[in-house]
């Protein structure tokens, strides 16, 4: 990250660096979470609050952390940051907080909170390592919306709670496809979604670190 | 990094701060919140019983409608006798049935619903008269085909039509086991009877495949066949004589449960009828 500045530092990880979709960071609760839209979002809006609160906070005791303990240190904001968040919604938003149920509290082990904590935080002002958080943070809940609303849209035929596609269960038409609502869905979708950001950007291309051999041949085989 | 942070005394110092910082973040974060978290959960409860019991409407008062229509009450199952002992608003089942002293172990051929341990009392929510009320709401939990589901069953004030019957609490697969919250399918138990002509304490009421044909059929959830053996297997258990059976045995007799004090007598004639 050469250049730092707050527009790209705020910006470039939604589309350019997304970390779900370049990094492949933090898809274990984006397959859990993304089963509907509100709780894609709230989701969302817990994550960016952790990484970029943890992000100030690392960046701030930047100079007095010894190195030998820095992950812990930053375990202890992050985790101690998603407690916090989880006794919030437990209060403000109950029947949310029970649908996410354990993914709030495994927010400790998204990989993007920790990454940003680290790989920025550890070397930037608090201000830039804030924004970059929100940014983080924005990119992740970019992914889990566009992935939730295809999981609610598809398979309960709503989205946010409203219904568009009226499902043959309550009269409708539209028969819900049950795998949706299932994890595996969404690695189709994130999937597929990776596949249109780097066709779009195609410097996002990785380069082949190796070629497969080919197949031998039938005849040669046997 | 100066390379002072890596002295001894400083890791101790950073580490020790740090620690102390976040503590009291964190405490303060769980007190000043807890009495609204408390308030959610008993809010939910409430609100799912009066769910089940068919009276809740969305954008109502729960709290209201709770206090003015419901009396919580502690049954003793095995005699089915109403107990002082403990006070329904703060009884938890759940924690009945480790304890020793009000719960006891199943053992592998009478324990269907999965539940190695049960308590001795439960709580009933009863809608309406306390003396002859028009709904009796069980709480029955069990195990389903992922995990413990938790519900309520609501009962007609003769022991034995089913209102109707909700799950709190699951981890069924979404669009299979978990339509057992899908309206629809609650609806079907309105009217199902929980014991068959022989009136005996063995629960009928049994979930079947390809259409329910009598009184005690209920059809079972399309795709979900061990959800579906898991509701019946927790019904069987619940309406057993090891469950709510000598209580609701009262109501279908018309001897109403009494408190403990002089009761003996009385649940002889109960169970008799």
């Amino acid at each position: 990250m050469a250049d730092v500045n707050a527009k790209s530092v705020l910006t470039a990880p939604i589309f350019q660096n997304n970390p779900i979709a370049l990094q492949i960071l933090g898809i274990c609760s984006a397959l859990a979470v993304t089963t509907s839209m509100s709780v894609s979002l709230v989701m969302a809006l817990a994550v960016i609050f952790v990484t970029s609160l943890s992000s100030f906070f690392v960046s701030l005791i930047r100079n007095h952390i010894p190195s030998a303990i820095r992950i812990i240190v930053q375990m202890t904001i992050i985790a101690s940051l998603v407690i916090v968040v989880d006794q919030i919604l437990k209060a403000y938003a109950y029947e949310m907080s029970k649908q996410l149920s354990v993914f709030v509290g495994l927010i400790i082990t998204n990989c993007i909170v920790m990454g940003r904590a680290e790989g920025f935080a550890m070397s930037n002002t608090p201000g830039m390592s804030f924004l970059d958080g929100i940014g983080n943070g924005l990119g992740y809940g970019f992914v889990l919306l566009v992935v939730g609303f295809f999981r609610e849209l598809l398979g309960a035929g709503s989205v946010f709670g409203f219904t568009i596609l009226p499902m043959v269960q309550n009269g409708g038409w539209y028969v819900p496809n049950g795998l949706m609502l299932l994890p595996p869905s969404a690695f189709f979708i994130i999937g597929l979604l990776i596949w249109v950001l780097r066709s779009i950007n195609p410097e996002q291309v990785e380069s082949t670190e190796f070629k497969m051999k080919e197949n031998s041949k039938p005849q040669e085989a046997v | 990094m100066a390379q002072g942070n890596n002295s001894i005394k400083k890791i101790l110092i950073v580490a020790f701060s740090l620690c102390i910082v976040c503590s009291v973040i964190v405490s303060t974060a769980a007190v000043a919140l807890r009495p609204a978290q408390q308030l959610n959960q008993e809010l939910d409860r409430k609100t799912n019983i009066l769910n089940v019991a068919r009276l809740y409407e969305p954008g109502m008062d729960v709290e209201e409608a709770f206090r003015e229509q419901i009396t919580a009450r502690v049954v003793e199952l095995e005699t089915g006798e109403y107990t002082d002992e403990f006070d329904p608003e703060t009884f938890d089942g759940f924690e009945a049935a480790r304890d020793p002293a009000t719960g006891r172990t199943l053992s592998g051929d009478r324990d269907i619903a999965g539940l190695s341990r049960v308590e001795n009392y439960a709580t009933v929510y009863l809608v309406g008269e306390e003396e002859d009320p028009d709904q009796i709401v069980l709480p029955i939990r069990g195990q389903g085909l992922w995990g413990r589901m938790m519900g309520f069953l609501s009962v007609e004030g003769d022991g034995n039509t089913i209102v109707s019957i909700t799950y709190y609490d699951h981890s069924e697969t979404p669009g299979l086991g978990a339509e057992v919250n899908n309206p629809r399918w609650q609806a079907q138990w309105e009217g199902k009877e929980i014991y068959d002509e022989e009136g005996d304490l063995s629960p009928a009421i049994h979930l079947t495949k390809g259409g329910a044909s009598n009184e005690n059929e209920v059809d079972a959830l399309s795709g979900a066949t061990l959800t579906s053996n898991g509701v019946t297997n927790m019904l069987q258990f619940w309406l057993s004589e090891e469950g709510f059976g000598p209580y609701l045995a009262k109501f279908r007799s018309g001897t109403e449960p009494e408190d403990a004090e002089n009761t003996d007598t009385d649940f002889e004639d109960g169970e008799g009828a």
